[in-house]
């Protein structure tokens, strides 16, 4: 569905994607993990557009992304919950998921989709004035994520969405990824928490300085000797 | 000042402090009984004994309501009911004793300077102040209010409806009233004396239910403020000077409302804004049948003005298309100086440096009065035995294309390229992340309140009779950006205002233009520290100047309780 060939990001002269490959195929999860710097947000940002690429290509069912203005990029099907959530905090979580819905014009779908987003996460339905900025973190990550969703992505990209959350939250936010799943949507998950995400994906692509080190599927990473002592605490 | 005397002191003494504050307040009311100046030159005539002038009467008013407020709680709490609690009695009394001490030190102040030194005060003048120093040295030892509840009583629409209708009628006397005043402390003083109301109010829980009214009824609101606004011409019986400054208040005001899409909904900062009102003016100047104009092209004037609003357009489009991908701080020092090469071109057309289009710093005079609509704007006449005038003409067409503004802007306000806007303001990434075309959004917001800065020009073209370059300075923009800030940014109601502050102040406050700069300069500093959302804030932006409300909330699980909490302190424990 998604496909990566060769694809360097750079900020001025550092290069902070060095030349990466990777998939992601209709329906799964796929996770990419790594420390801090390793690339991974990048990566998502140049998926969405808001950056620019060096060289390399993006591919997405066929067509190809990369140089695409990111209102596009959302057209065609990708949505992204950006780090730190950047919900629009004076805004009503009404509001919010209005602006998710931004780039589809059929009211009485956005309508739907609403309702939709309401049920998932009630607490968003029952405060649907209030201020999104007035939330705890846990449900401003559920309008985040309801937010990229108000657009029917066929593809969500998550950028740690267990960011500053409690240990019971990150579950409630993990099973709401798997739910998600299930619906059909298909959804690359970036994460320092490396148990919680590996436990969910498909596959993981283990990121260093900008470059991908290994990869597998998820349960074979998690007894991976390698992930474990980085990102999993083990000796 | 709440804190500075412990409530054990302020419960213990509150008797006494009732009492010494009304006996200040009775002081003041017996004072407008008494000459305030020796003579008859300052203010509106405060020499005579017995006799109170206009401005003596409004603080009549206002010690009336100090000593309302100070003694109406006597009755006790049980009879009071519930209006003990809806209505912030002790907190008012103060603010009301602290506005009448500052409006009568603004009015003895200006006796002694108009008249020349403080001997020309007289008794009553000292009395006023006296009282007025009892009364807000007692009102702070009274135990505060409660914040007060008054908009979550129920009312009849009908009372409501009533209550807008008063208002306006209200604002619109005042408004002539404050016109009428040729003197400059006059006129300051009646301004103390409207912001002394106005805050009265506010704290008295009076404003929160004018509020909670004015958003059930809008329609009744908006309507019976053009009415109003329509009415005015008819307050003044010819008088041209009020009238000029009362269409040259909306000229700016409809260029602030274009201006207010710029930076108050999408949150670019326009630092040369006053070129595309000169762009609008020069362009109708050169299109009109002025003998200065080397063009013989003349069109009808919803021609004009269509091509001004596009020539404004256009020139936002240019500046705006390359300067837009860059943001914040970029952008201010493109637009100042866009609106620097603004002028300085209008100066070089003049034949010698480059084409002869505008007669160079001469500008373009002798520009003849509207013809549009089978009516000429020049020709006084009387409508029911009162004279209207030429300005009032302009005032009318100025009103109908702010009326046109306003519809405009509330539409695309609620509509979806106005939450786009708003998002870019917010946080730009994060709404291009959402699929908003930020780039075209800003494209468009620049172009459009543009558009409506040219409108503007085009009438003021026609109104100041002649257009130079000299006119569309650096500090027009600054004081349009400050009209925006003050007023409220994003809403229309604020920058209505906050214009008519800014045009309105200068022309009535000649007397001491030297330090004009100096005193708006101040006026900012204060709003900024005490009130930075603005006169009239935007519901949505309430949020981004109160942060700590918002750190609270996130700090505490059950915000939602916790945030109630903090906007209802207990409510059933206070002393009156």
């Amino acid at each position: 569905m998604l496909e990566i060939k060769d694809m360097v990001v750079a900020y001025g002269r550092v290069n902070a994607v060095k030349g990466i490959s990777f998939e992601v195929k209709q329906g799964q999860i796929v996770t990419l993990l790594g420390t801090n710097g390793a690339g991974k947000s990048t990566t998502l940002r140049a998926i969405s557009g808001l950056l620019k690429l060096a060289s390399g290509e993006i591919w997405f069912e066929g067509e190809r992304l990369d140089g695409l203005p990111a209102h596009k990029i959302v057209e065609r099907g990708i949505a992204q919950s950006p780090e730190g959530r950047r919900l629009f905090r004076q805004m009503s979580v009404e509001d919010n998921l209005k602006l998710g819905a931004f780039s589809r014009k059929d009211t009485s779908g956005i309508r739907a989709e609403m309702d939709r987003i309401y049920d998932l996460f009630p607490v968003l339905g029952e405060r649907r004035s209030e201020a999104a900025g007035l939330f705890s973190g846990g449900e401003q990550q559920m309008l985040a994520i309801g937010r990229a969703m108000m657009s029917r992505p066929k593809l969500l990209m998550l950028d740690e969405p267990s960011m500053g959350l409690s240990p019971i939250m990150t579950q409630t936010i993990m099973r709401t990824i798997s739910e998600l799943q299930a619906d059909g949507v298909t959804i690359l998950l970036v994460e320092q928490n490396a148990q919680a995400a590996l436990s969910l994906a498909d596959r993981g692509y283990v990121l260093e300085v900008g470059h991908i080190m290994f990869s597998d599927s998820g349960q074979a990473l998690l007894g991976d000797d390698r992930v474990r002592k980085a990102y999993l605490g083990a000796d | 000042m709440n804190t500075v005397i412990p409530d054990r002191i302020k419960i213990a003494y509150r008797y006494p402090a009732r009492a010494v504050g009304a006996a200040g307040a009775l002081l003041m009311l017996v004072s407008i009984f008494l000459p305030w100046a020796y003579g008859t030159a300052a203010l509106d005539d405060m020499s005579y004994y017995g006799a109170p002038s206009p401005l003596q009467l409004c603080f009549g008013v206002l010690a009336l309501t100090v000593l309302a407020l100070l003694t109406i709680p006597l009755v006790g709490k049980q009879r009071l009911g519930k209006w003990a609690k809806v209505l912030a009695w002790n907190t008012t009394a103060k603010t009301a004793s602290i506005t009448a001490l500052i409006t009568a030190a603004i009015a003895v102040t200006s006796v002694a300077v108009e008249l020349g030194g403080l001997l020309n005060v007289e008794i009553g003048g000292w009395l006023v102040i006296f009282g007025g120093v009892a009364a807000v040295a007692s009102t702070l030892f009274l135990p505060d209010s409660p914040e007060p509840s008054l908009d979550e009583v129920k009312s009849p629409k009908w009372l409501q409806i009533l209550a807008i209708v008063v208002l306006m009628a209200v604002a619109l006397f005042a408004a002539a009233f404050a016109l009428g005043q040729v003197d400059a402390g006059a006129f300051l003083t009646f301004g103390s004396f409207l912001v002394a109301v106005v805050m009265v109010l506010r704290q008295f829980g009076v404003f929160g239910w004018l509020g909670m009214a004015a958003a059930a009824n809008n329609r009744v609101l908006v309507i019976s403020a053009f009415v109003v606004a329509f009415l005015f011409p008819f307050t003044q019986n010819g008088s041209n000077a009020n009238m000029s400054i009362a269409a040259q208040v909306l000229i700016f005001a409809a260029t602030a409302l274009g201006l207010n899409i710029v930076v108050g909904l999408v949150g670019l900062l326009d630092l040369g804004y006053i070129a595309f009102l000169g762009a609008g003016a020069f362009t109708a100047a050169v299109l009109s049948e002025s003998a200065y104009s080397h063009f013989n092209f003349h069109p009808p004037f919803i021609v004009t003005v269509l091509i001004s609003g596009l020539v404004a357009s256009l020139l936002g489009l240019i500046i705006g298309a390359p300067t837009l991908r860059v943001s914040g701080d970029y952008l201010a020092i493109v637009t100042l100086a866009f609106g620097e090469i603004f002028r300085i071109t209008m100066n070089n057309l003049d034949g010698n440096d480059g084409p002869d289009i505008t007669n160079g710093s001469n500008g373009i005079p002798d520009i003849p009065d509207l013809n549009a609509f089978g009516f000429n704007f020049g020709q006084p006449h009387v409508i029911l035995g009162i004279d209207i005038g030429r300005f009032a003409n302009y005032y009318w067409l100025m009103l109908l294309v702010i009326a046109l503004i306003i519809v405009v802007f509330t539409n695309l306000n609620h509509s979806r390229i106005g939450r786009g806007w708003v998002a870019i303001r917010e946080d730009e990434l994060a709404a291009e992340a959402m699929g908003v075309n930020t780039f075209a959004l800003k494209l468009l917001a620049f172009a459009g309140g543009a558009f409506l800065a040219g409108v503007a020009g085009a009438v003021k073209a026609h109104h100041d009779v002649s257009v130079t370059p000299d006119q569309f300075i650096f500090l027009e923009s600054a004081f349009l950006l400050a009209a925006v800030v003050l007023g409220g940014m994003g809403t229309v109601m604020g920058v209505l205002i906050g214009a008519t502050i800014l045009k309105l102040l200068p022309e009535k406050l000649r007397f001491f233009s030297d330090y004009r700069l100096l005193l708006f300069g101040l006026l900012m500093v204060v709003m900024m520290r005490f009130r930075p959302e603005g006169i009239v804030a935007d519901e949505r932006r309430q949020l981004e100047f109160h942060a700590e409300d918002e750190e609270l909330a996130e700090e505490v699980e059950e915000e939602l309780i916790t945030h109630k909490a903090h906007l209802n302190p207990e409510r059933e424990v206070f002393e009156l």
